[in-house]
């Protein structure tokens, strides 16, 4: 202990005071590391993408065309799964009713459902973009009269209104498409426009607008990059959501016709051979639009937590 | 606090007048009106004469006219398959669905907030864990094939409980009520359950996300700081915070669920409005739809009114403002 | 001699995020007597609300009280059972918090909150819970306590709220208060009346009491020990008077000279040159050293908390002399 201040004065800055740190990992990277920091999140991106696979080489990898009366035989109707056919083919999965391989089936039922939904998906993301890119940039009565309207078709659930539509419209895809869309577009309109506002008061807008950018230029080059994220993280969950009403509206009776099942249609094909015992004609169906909505909502979720800023801190 | 409720109740009937309004042009203007609501086999001098019975030669404004006179009085058209008044079957149909939507909102609400907010109050605890998974299950799963594997276990391979129909019912003030008698309730039990597992899992979800976010504000500290055990604390100050965003959303769900109740109703052969809307729109009885979707209307209505009132109810801070102090 | 009220020995609150370990008290130690009042100073981030928490076992995780002693009336708070430790809160140490407005739950009214303050510990009738809250209310100065019972916190101003959380502190006439920068959110104005009428309070009842601030004006005129915290630590404790008039640790010389009002008209005003350091990231040996204009090689180990003379304590290797004249700032 001293009293005595030391003779040595204290000279420049102490060497343990650190320079600048470095820049660290581009924004790119940082995505990538957080979302593979979660292993049911990858494990479910992998199902995801061997579910894609699935759907878009469905007519190359299925054992048999479901759909090609030629290759189908009445004979083989109902048969558990593991059994063979007549010819020798394995039927993995069993048969349906009309004798159908049941794996073929799923196969194309993924493909249609996948189709369906992932369609309808762009197409209302495209629509409710501009919308919410629109109210967002012009403000004002323009943007109140829009949030009207989105908040008036939000208020209703999505199921009256995609049957109330088909009510209307009567059957076949394109008619399923328009109705899917209808119910979505206003989800992706008010999540842009949320996202456009917040963007819209920063200062590198004001100062776009006062160099006189065209308005164009503003909102595509300068708005949308910052609206992705939580775009992308809804418009991963609104296509399960579409999936899963596609699939319900099928299994209704009021979606897709006959000739191009969807996997809804397949398990409501099922319905009636389950209380007799043959449970496989529904349930494996069941389980691929199972697998796919759940991979499809985990991705998603984790993509919500990876994206959302406030978790950054 | 009386002239916000005037308010609200002008709001709803400006409401209902622009939805009768949207209902009719779309009904005849989309389609073709003289299919919509004439039954599809009729030959041609059964649709002339019903063309002019229907007034659909007379201007559209003075069909608009007809309609809105007609729907005040309770005369939304006849059904083409059960010659009956549309709004009499959709009425009598009406209870069982109610029934069934309250009770799997009853369901969502009773296990859900408890889950819910254990999730939140101990969120890497292993259960917590696992109640989170079982929330993306559930609303991830679709509804009518959960509704087929529930049968398949508990109707057909275990036997417990039956697969389809609703059972005795018990007269209430001359609503037919089932969950009063014990067949009544294990009829209901399962098609509950299926119609609640997607609102359960949204209950857990909007139940932790509250509680995270209560439970780090100050006045739960200070709550503990004053003494209070920890179950006090819970039960009344986290909860009642939590209860305002709860509440909002399940109202404003319970819409949906009354909507969605279609689905659960097809599977288990349920006999309410749902199934009705259904087979009507297979049949194409397109004056049930229409009664359908007014009666729909007004029910949103009705339940967003009485949403707001609740949320002034349980936020004093809502209700001192709209009462202008 | 009386024992001391309370005795805080080398208390530890780490808090363990994925960036690392913050160490919010690293080894403080003060006491207080019956009655007294102690000013607990110190900037934001030095540690000096953590450590109001972690005497009443209120830190939140991340955090955790991993070291030391915290005895009250001779007994280790830190090894206490829960449910002994609740009945201590609220009834022998109350907290008041630095915003009214986050204090009192906004959807409950007045006479809840501060009846269950009461019912929970004595066991005594709705009503006369009441009667006590409302006279608790008029002896803070709130008017009509009747209709104010009633009331909403929202309903209440800034200065108004916080004196109903003093009325809630003093409801069992505690041994000690802990307040934690009570009058921070408030008018200047505001801030004088609520000294004064927590200081005739502590008087009148023989409340001891901590008054946690970063102002120096503030518990200049109202403590009778200060003890300042620098960077998790106890630099300097001892009687006001010694403290701020002869101060031995520059950082608390620092801080006296950075209060405004003791700057000539015209003068730049004095600061400390540099920032309060990252709890996640201390510097070796002594924490004020980046700042520090008198530091030298021997400041790289960590100075211990000397007595300098009785009841005055340093943590520094150079301790100022008591006539060191003030240092004009560069």
């Amino acid at each position: 202990m001293s009293t005595i201040i030391d003779g040595k004065p204290a000279t420049g800055p102490l060497p343990e005071e650190s320079t600048e740190s470095p820049l660290g990992p581009s924004p790119l990277q940082r995505f990538l590391r957080d979302y593979f920091s979660n292993p049911v999140a990858i494990g479910a991106l992998l199902v995801l993408l061997t579910v894609i696979l699935i759907a878009v080489f469905a007519p190359t990898i299925s054992p048999q065309n479901p759909y090609d009366l030629g290759q189908v035989d009445i004979m083989d109707s109902r048969l558990p799964p593991g059994s063979e056919s007549m010819g020798g083919m394995p039927f993995w999965l069993g048969t349906d009713g009309a004798g159908r391989d049941m794996l073929s089936a799923i196969f194309y039922g993924l493909r249609t459902s996948l189709g369906v939904g992932v369609m309808s998906g762009v197409i209302a993301l495209l629509i409710g973009m501009s919308v919410g890119l629109t109210a967002a940039y012009f403000g004002g009565r323009v943007d109140n009269l829009i949030m009207r309207v989105v908040d008036v078709q939000l208020s209703f659930p999505a199921i009256l209104v995609a049957l109330i539509l088909l009510a209307v419209l009567g059957k076949g895809i394109d008619k399923i498409i328009v109705a899917l869309v209808v119910v979505q577009w206003a989800y992706y309109a008010r999540t842009v426009r949320a996202s456009a506002l917040v963007e819209r008061r920063r200062e590198y807008v004001e100062a776009a607008t006062c160099l006189a950018l065209s308005h164009r230029r503003i909102v595509f080059r300068h708005l949308l990059p910052n609206c992705l994220p939580p775009l992308i993280v809804v418009g991963t969950l609104q296509t399960a959501h579409a999936i899963a009403l596609e699939a319900t509206l099928s299994f209704l009776g009021i979606g897709l016709p006959i000739t191009e099942p969807s996997l809804g249609l397949l398990i409501s094909n099922g319905f009636e051979y389950m209380l007799s015992g043959s449970y496989w004609i529904s349930f494996f169906p069941g389980i691929a639009l199972l697998v796919t909505i759940v991979s499809i909502n985990l991705v998603g979720d984790q993509l919500r937590d990876v994206l959302n800023p406030r978790l950054e801190r | 606090m009386s002239a916000f409720i005037i308010r609200r109740l002008l709001q709803s009937v400006v409401v209902l007048f622009v939805m009768s309004l949207l209902v009719f042009f779309g009904v005849h203007v989309v389609g073709d009106p003289v299919y919509m609501l004439i039954a599809p086999d009729a030959d041609q001098a059964d649709i002339q004469a019903a063309i002019e019975a229907l007034g659909l030669d007379r201007p559209i404004y003075e069909q608009y006219w007809y309609f809105l006179v007609n729907a005040l009085q309770g005369d939304l058209g006849n059904s083409f398959i059960f010659s009956e008044p549309a709004l009499k079957l959709i009425l009598q149909r009406m209870p069982a669905t109610l029934e069934l939507a309250f009770a799997a909102m009853f369901i969502a609400v009773v296990l859900g907030i408890p889950l819910g907010v254990y999730a939140g109050l101990k969120p890497e605890s292993i259960p917590a864990r696992a109640i989170m998974a079982g929330s993306i299950l559930g609303f991830s799963l679709p509804t009518f094939w959960v509704g087929l594997m529930l049968i398949m276990v508990f109707a057909v391979m275990l036997g417990w409980l039956p697969s389809t129909g609703r059972g005795d019912t018990v007269a209430v003030l001359g609503v037919p009520l089932s969950f009063l008698t014990l067949d009544g309730l294990s009829h209901l039990l399962l098609p509950a359950l299926n119609l609640a597992l997607f609102k359960l899992s949204l209950v857990i979800r909007l139940a932790r996300a509250g509680t995270r976010e209560v439970v780090h504000q100050d006045y739960i500290k200070f709550a503990h700081a004053k003494g209070l055990s920890t179950r006090r604390v819970i039960l009344v100050h986290l909860m009642k915070n939590i209860m305002i965003p709860v509440v909002t959303v399940l109202g404003l769900e319970l819409g949906g669920v009354i909507a969605f109740a279609v689905v659960t109703e097809t599977v288990f052969a349920w006999p309410g409005m749902g199934k009705l809307l259904i087979e009507a729109i297979q049949q194409l009885d397109r004056p049930v739809v229409v009664a359908y979707l007014m009666i729909t209307v007004l029910m949103f209505i009705v339940i967003n009114l009485v949403v707001d009132l609740l949320y002034s109810v349980l936020d004093p801070r809502v209700r001192l403002k709209e009462a202008g102090q | 001699m009386s024992e001391p009220l309370l005795v805080v020995e080398e208390l530890q609150t780490h808090f363990h995020t994925r960036q690392g370990t913050a160490r919010a008290v690293d080894g403080v130690s003060f006491q207080v007597d019956q009655g007294q009042i102690l000013g607990l100073v110190g900037e934001s981030g030095s540690g000096k609300s953590v450590t109001g928490f972690s005497i009443l076992g209120l830190v939140d995780p991340p955090g955790r009280v991993v070291g030391g002693e915290v005895r009250f009336h001779g007994e280790n708070l830190l090894a206490l059972p829960p449910e002994r430790m609740r009945k201590l809160r609220g009834s022998r140490i109350a907290m008041i918090f630095q915003d009214p407005m986050m204090t009192l739950n906004p959807v409950l009214r007045i006479d809840t909150q501060m009846m269950e303050a009461v019912l929970a510990h004595d066991a005594v009738s709705r009503r006369a819970a009441r009667a006590r809250c409302r006279e608790a209310l008029a002896r803070v100065g709130i008017p009509a306590p009747e209709e104010r019972l009633k009331a909403y916190p929202h309903q209440f101003s800034g200065g108004m709220r916080q004196r109903v959380a003093i009325a809630i502190a003093f409801l069992h006439k505690p041994d000690l208060i802990i307040a934690d920068e009570p009058t921070t959110a408030l008018d200047v104005t505001i801030q004088a009346q609520i000294l004064a009428e927590a200081q005739d309070l502590c008087r009148d009842s023989g409340t001891a009491m901590i008054w946690i601030t970063h102002d120096l004006a503030v518990v200049a005129g109202l403590a009778d020990r200060l003890c300042v915290m620098y960077a998790g630590r106890v630099v300097e404790s001892g009687d006001i008077d010694a403290v701020l008039d002869h101060p031995r640790h520059p950082y608390t010389r620092g801080l006296i000279d950075s209060v405004p009002s003791r700057n000539r008209r015209g003068q730049t005003l004095a600061q400390i040159p540099g920032m309060a350091p990252s709890l996640l990231n201390l510097p070796s040996g002594c924490a004020f050293r980046p700042r520090c204009p008198q530091r030298t090689e021997r400041c790289k180990q960590a100075p211990a908390l000397d007595e300098l003379r009785p009841g005055h304590r340093v943590r520094c290797f150079h301790p100022l002399r008591i006539d060191t004249p003030v240092e004009s700032p560069a």
